[in-house]
């Protein structure tokens, strides 16, 4: 058997079958395990997918060391790659399986080239670290994948969590109240801002009642945030409340020398919607039930 | 008369003792002088004790806008007429704030509605 003729792509031909079981063999060996979220077809399947990709590829484009994964030809296998990559972030595989999964290739790769080329010691050694490369370069993909969709999935929760952080809820005729959770950021106060004027206009609110009772600290921003509000909500039309300030913030509002001119302040909810039934003219008897 | 029609697209009526102008989107300098003193000559006129100012058209402000509202209640004010801004769209509101201009001399209300009903029933100003 010449060197000529062994190379990764007449192998991947040739030993298809065994390299695959082989690579599925070292999978399921060395820890993927996770059957619960990708089952053992499925990764088959993947596998099977990948490795026809590569020898398909590998047939008309270099393998050994004029290997260039930036080469377009190499195309199709990332996008498969990226794919199973894809759909593994979204089952919520480990990063330590995700590296696995390719580098297990490795594993598989290297059994066929030693019986190949096992009176070629030379050849083997070069045939293995060219190996060796495609298959590092190939996770390194699949990692930069992983990573981008995990980013993908932060950003949406993000901006989920953004949404349901601020939600403007009507508590009665004419009055809408906005109860903060959490810190509050630029974004967040712009986001509860646009929320509550959008809901001034559509609920037709006199009062609008800005509860920071689960906000836990308050610093000059914060405080800028909320007179930028409630200046914004007079400018609408309605009146700004703004419940829920604990004597700790009472405290450091002084102390930081924050003013809260033209803005009604309360210390509890309560409170707050007590002042609003009294602006929009309304009495609440305590007395009624007995 | 003749100045009504020379800006008809911005109506001034007046409603039991209650003036009410509707200010355009696309208002310039002169437009705007004409309209003042369109508003002052009315209030003048019909002895209005009241003026609502809708601005439910306006969709983008600057620092002119926001003064020229500012100069337009504070005439109407000293002619002892009180004015309600009327029909601020969020965004202007909070574009307004980000100019710094909270135009906190000026009363406000949700829509002509209210603001009629604040002036006819005195109700009396929110705390500013």
């Amino acid at each position: 058997m010449s060197s000529e003729t062994v190379d990764l792509a007449s192998l991947l031909k040739s030993g298809f079958e065994q390299i695959l079981a082989d690579w599925l063999r070292v999978q399921a060996e060395e820890g993927i395990k996770r059957t619960d979220v990708i089952s053992a077809d499925e990764t088959s399947r993947q596998s099977r997918t990948l490795l026809a990709s590569f020898a398909r590829v590998a047939e008309d484009t270099a393998t050994d060391s004029d290997f260039d994964f930036d080469n377009p030809a190499w195309d199709p296998v990332r996008e498969v790659l990226g794919d199973i990559s894809k759909t593994r972030t979204e089952r919520g595989v480990s990063p330590t399986e995700m590296a696995w999964f390719v580098a297990s290739l490795k594993q598989a790769l290297f059994n066929a080239l030693r019986k190949a080329l096992e009176d070629e010691p030379r050849t083997l050694v070069s045939g293995i670290s060219d190996a060796s490369r495609i298959v590092d370069q190939f996770a390194l993909h699949a990692f930069d994948v992983y990573v981008q969709e995990r980013e993908a999935i932060i950003e949406r929760q993000q901006s989920e969590m953004t949404e349901v952080s601020a939600p403007v809820v009507k508590i009665w005729d004419r009055i809408v109240t906005v109860p903060l959770l959490g810190t509050l950021d630029s974004f967040r106060a712009q986001t509860v801002m646009e929320n509550l004027l959008q809901a001034i206009l559509d609920r037709e609110a006199e009062v609008a009642i800005i509860d920071i009772t689960g906000v836990s600290t308050v610093d000059t921003m914060v405080a800028q945030h909320l007179l930028r509000t409630a200046a914004a909500v007079r400018l609408m039309g309605a009146e700004c409340v703004i419940s829920g300030i604990s004597p700790k913030i009472a405290q450091t509002i002084v102390h930081l020398g924050v003013e809260l001119p033209n803005v009604v302040t309360r210390s509890d909810l309560q409170s707050g919607l007590a002042y609003a039934f009294e602006r929009i003219g309304l009495h609440v008897d305590m007395n009624a039930h007995g | 008369m003749a100045d009504l029609q020379d800006f008809p697209s911005s109506p001034i009526v007046t409603i039991t003792g209650c003036v009410i102008v509707a200010i355009r989107d696309d208002l310039d300098d002169s437009a705007v002088l004409a309209l003042q003193n369109q508003l002052v000559e009315e209030i003048d006129r019909k002895k209005a004790h009241g003026v609502i100012i809708d601005i439910s058209a306006l969709e983008i402000v600057d620092t002119f806008t926001g003064r020229m509202l500012a100069a337009m209640a504070e005439m109407s004010r000293v002619l002892n007429a009180r004015t309600i801004l009327v029909g601020m769209r969020p965004a202007v509101a909070m574009t307004l704030v980000e100019l710094g201009m909270t135009l906190t001399t000026i009363e406000t209300a949700l829509t002509a509605d209210r603001a009629m009903m604040m002036i006819a029933e005195k109700k009396p100003p929110k705390t500013l």
